[in-house]
């Protein structure tokens, strides 16, 4: 733990030799770090490090060219740097990267870096990949200080083992991101989202699937149940049930999607359609969990399950223990808050298991919770014992990040 | 000898002489006509698409079960016999071609559908499955399987995520990582492990990522969950002939920067075109230095939209022939052109296909360049690839008897792909590196690099039995190997001449 007497020690290099060198000296001395972006994603397990390295100092982009989309950033480029050169050519993020800061209750800049280890991503990631398949080249420093590069600046590249995928999510542990070059998009002409509304869970989940079954290019499928409705666009919505279509392109096509689609569930009620202003707020709220981001002590779990498991492992949780949640990626990736103010991560994880599989992870909760409560899922044996050998081939000795992702 | 032949690692003697033991602990665990040893039949499997090279193995195993794959694995890790996981044999980079020491395990008989769940909009298969299978499955109801390489009649989903492989509609659906939900997969000393129950994201570190594009090294994949996707209203392909390539690669440019993402951009120059006219007799301008066929999906009226659009800039680049297809009909007829470009290549002449992808800017410069280097040669290339992400396919023609035109060929490709690695891109797009593009390696990656993949490697096999011979070259490996590559090399051109 880092002791709070002002022992623990800030390093801020400035270029990736300097980090290079840094991360030498503390593989030579068995000495951990603790490695920081903007420090506004701290979920996962506390890291047990007197160290911190900061990547802010290595900063800047590199090389953007919206003809190619592709843009190559160090890591410690403020994201809302990269958003704004994005913003300026007509072009944006294809993952729709979440920001953690008001569910977290954190500060700062969320930086680029930062981003890719956790492999942000959100509402489009069900149709549109998510952070580590926009993620075409990286470089970093491995755990004996070395530094590597993998993948490069193409689309299609299958060049040797793809190391550029598990470094996304892998939360600092594999390497220090330097340099991450990331596909990007031009953004759509204009968007529209559709609201059923008064729909139960497994209505709700149902429906969306019949949505995606239909060629109607929907690039967001969320369900919002009663009263979690009510906590986004400042409660225009009002509390009842409501279930999110988004479409996006050109206005055309979005206007006869949007037709077709209220033909399809016309049955089911008045549908309501919001516009591109409006659509846009909601989906980043949805993005950033901004239903969740009161009641701070409260912990939040993100369930990410087959789509129409996910809801009965919440019904479930909702019985037993006092859940909100709502829904995303047609209703795969379920946020959930425990009301009671427990983690309860043996139920949690028991009720995953037994509605389908997948796995739980622990955003929000007190340091001490995500010491104990482990945070990421857990894995069975042989998969941890090969995970383990892997996370020695990049860092030998464990000195990134150790006890971050596995205790 | 010739000085481009790629070597293999020498068969270890030991395991040689060892091979009635190893048959029967074979026969052991698999049902005897899952194992074959007879030299006649083993014939089938002595090369793949990189028909240039070819070994014989020890044996080949046919398992119909993980099971058997997993018992298989634990018999030839005991007995340290290298393994080579095969599914259609179709890889165009040698990847699945055998070595003499070497077992095959090929993954043919496990072709089922094992679940096929359309609300979450997936199928888990086994890995013997061949590519279009899972998409003829699922077509009735509304759906495809989107990653869909020219071979896919034939080559197996395992192949696939062993080469992370794409095809034309890759440009909006992305490739076989990107499709890829989940494994099941056999560790060299015959674990199991799961990874992905059919969520999006499979827990703990990427490694569904790791795994797919990595040439059989890590493991044997004998089941996968991939996503599914709703098909589309309509689709249409549109054909653009154009006075000079540098003008139908200016126009993919502006076509992807306008923001519009059609589903396939493909790429033929005027070799190709005659090449495929001649075979298809679709209608291709034979008067064009390059042809584009861009295909949009969508319902009539954003087809109509999304070309109109096209077809804009296209004129903006001096277009010189427009054909829209009409019907179902002309629109097969159009692709039956391209999806047939290597099998009609294929009766012209003896071909190698490369593989480089290079950034869209630098297209029209490494097409020239390509150009240059098989004149330089003295020989012809015709160039048929997916425009929209850049990724090229030269295909050097020669003919195979002349063993001074094959060792041109060859280095004529190598030259190429050197070049588009310079031109700021890689060696291979999709095909893999196998052991065709191994000892390039070094000219994308330096030690570092290389090194880092070799750990991860080793992570997963410790002892190098998996495919040993291809991807990382065969100098520079020191013990990494097990001491395999410094045990020495064979060539393989002359065992292929006996
Ligand atoms: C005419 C033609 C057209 C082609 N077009 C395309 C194209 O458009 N796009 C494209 O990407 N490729 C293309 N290819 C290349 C080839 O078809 C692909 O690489 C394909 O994925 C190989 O599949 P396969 O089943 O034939 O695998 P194989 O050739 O049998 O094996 C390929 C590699 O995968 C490994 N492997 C196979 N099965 C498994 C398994 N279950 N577990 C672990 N490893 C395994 C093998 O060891 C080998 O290294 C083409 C090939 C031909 C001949």
């Amino acid at each position: 733990m880092i002791p709070s007497d002002g022992t623990d020690q800030l390093i801020e290099p400035f270029d990736e030799a300097e980090l290079a060198e840094i991360v030498r000296d503390a593989a030579d001395n068995g000495r951990p770090l603790e490695i920081a972006g903007g420090g506004t994603r701290s979920f996962g397990r506390p890291v047990d490090a007197l160290a911190t390295v900061s990547t802010s100092g290595i900063s800047g982009i590199v090389a953007y060219s919206p003809n190619e989309m592709v843009a190559a950033v160090r890591a410690g480029t403020p994201v809302s740097e990269l958003q704004a050169a994005l913003d300026d050519a007509n072009q944006r993020f294809v993952f729709e990267p979440i920001d953690h800061r008001s569910l977290l209750g954190t500060e700062g800049e969320p930086t680029v870096g930062g981003m890719v280890a956790v492999n942000a991503s959100g509402p489009r990631r069900f149709v549109a990949g998510a952070c580590r398949d926009s993620l075409l080249g990286v470089r970093f420093v491995n755990g004996k200080g070395e530094i590597v590069k993998n993948g490069g600046r193409v689309m299609k590249n299958v060049t040797g083992l793809d190391l550029v995928k598990p470094m996304a999510g892998s939360f600092g542990t594999l390497g220090v991101l330097t340099e991450v070059t990331l596909k990007v998009q031009p953004k759509p002409e204009t968007e529209a989202t559709l609201i059923v509304r008064g729909l139960l869970d497994a209505d709700a989940v149902a429906v969306l699937a019949h949505a995606m079954a239909t060629p109607n290019d929907v690039t967001g499928a969320a369900h919002l149940p009663e009263l979690v409705a009510g906590k986004v666009l400042d409660g225009a919505l009002g509390s009842e049930q409501a279930t999110l279509m988004r479409l996006e392109g050109f206005e055309s096509s979005v206007n006869e999607r949007a037709e077709k689609l209220k033909a399809l569930f016309g049955k089911l009620g008045e549908i309501d359609q919001i516009d591109a202003p409006q659509s846009r707020r909601l989906w980043a709220q949805i993005r950033d969990v901004a239903p969740f981001a009161d009641h701070p002590d409260r912990p939040v779990w993100r369930l990410s399950m087959r789509p129409s498991d996910a809801h009965e492992a919440v019904m479930a949780l909702r019985m037993k223990a006092g859940a909100s949640a709502f829904y995303d990626w047609q209703g795969g990736l379920a946020w959930v808050r425990m009301e009671g103010g427990n983690t309860m991560s043996g139920l949690v994880r028991k009720t995953v298991e037994a509605n389908g599989g997948g796995h739980a992870t622990l955003i929000r909760a007190t340091e001490s919770e995500r010491r104990f409560a482990v945070p990421f899922q857990p894995q069975e044996k042989p998969l941890a014992i090969l995970e383990y050998r892997i996370r020695k081939a990049f860092d030998p000795q464990g000195i990134l990040n150790p006890g971050r992702m596995v205790a | 000898m010739i000085v481009t032949a790629i070597q293999f690692l020498k068969p270890d003697p030991s395991i040689l002489n060892r091979r009635d033991d190893i048959l029967s602990s074979l026969r052991a665990v698999l049902p005897d006509e899952a194992v074959v040893s007879d030299p006649v039949e083993l014939r089938a499997f002595e090369t793949d698409g990189f028909t240039a090279y070819r070994r014989l193995p020890l044996a080949v195993v046919l398992p119909s079960t993980t099971q058997e794959v997993a018992a298989v694995m634990e018999a030839l890790s005991r007995q340290k016999v290298p393994v080579v996981p095969r599914g259609a044999g179709t890889s165009l980079c040698g990847g699945a071609i055998p070595q003499e020491d070497a077992v095959i395990v090929s993954l043919t008989r496990m072709s089922r559908i094992l679940e096929l769940d359309y609300p979450n909009r997936l199928a888990r298969v086994e890995a013997g499955v061949t590519n279009l299978s899972i998409s003829e499955a699922v077509s009735a109801d509304g759906f495809f399987y989107a990653p869909d390489p020219s071979s896919q009649l034939a080559c197996t989903i395992g192949g696939n995520i062993a080469m992370n492989s794409g095809g034309a509609h890759c440009l909006k659906y992305g490739v076989t990582t990107n499709n890829l939900l989940g494994v099941t997969m056999v560790l060299y000393d015959g674990t199991i492990i799961r990874l992905g129950e059919g969520e999006l994201d499979a827990a703990g570190l990427d490694l569904l990522g790791l795994i797919c594009g990595s040439e059989g090294q890590l493991g044997l994949v004998t089941e996968a969950i991939v996503r599914l996707i709703a098909k589309p209203a309509g689709a249409q392909p549109v054909l653009f002939g154009f006075s000079s390539s540098e003008k139908a690669g200016d126009c993919v440019a502006d076509i992807i920067g306008a923001g519009i993402i059609p589903v396939a951009i493909e790429f033929m120059d005027r070799e190709a075109i005659a090449i495929c006219e001649a075979f298809a007799k679709a209608g291709y301008p034979l008067d064009a230095e390059a042809l584009l066929i861009v295909e949009v999906e969508g319902s009539d009226k954003e087809m109509a939209d999304q070309l109109g659009r096209i077809v804009e800039i296209a004129r903006r680049h001096d277009v010189q022939t427009i054909k829209e297809s009409q019907s179902a009909t002309e629109a097969a007829l159009i692709w039956k052109g391209r999806k047939s470009a290597f099998g009609a290549t294929g009766r012209v002449a003896d071909y190698i296909c490369m593989d480089g992808t290079v950034p869209l800017s630098q297209l029209a410069f490494v097409l020239k360049e390509t150009g240059a280097i098989v004149k330089r040669y003295g020989l012809r290339a015709a160039n048929v690839f997916h425009a929209g992400d850049g990724n090229m396919h030269p295909l050097i023609l020669y003919d195979v008897n002349d063993p001074a035109e094959r060792e041109k060929a060859e280095q004529a490709g190598n030259d190429i792909l050197r070049l588009c690695v310079d031109a700021g891109g890689c060696l291979t797009g999709e095909h893999g590196v196998g052991i065709e593009k191994r000892d390039l390696m070094t000219h994308q990656y330096n030690e570092t690099d290389l090194d880092q993949m070799i750990d991860v490697r080793a992570a997963f096999d410790p002892v190098w039995i998996l495919n040993p011979s291809k991807v990382f070259p065969l100098e520079g490996r020191g013990e990494s190997d097990g001491g395999r590559a410094v045990a020495g090399t064979s060539d393989a051109t002359m065992e292929a001449a006996q």
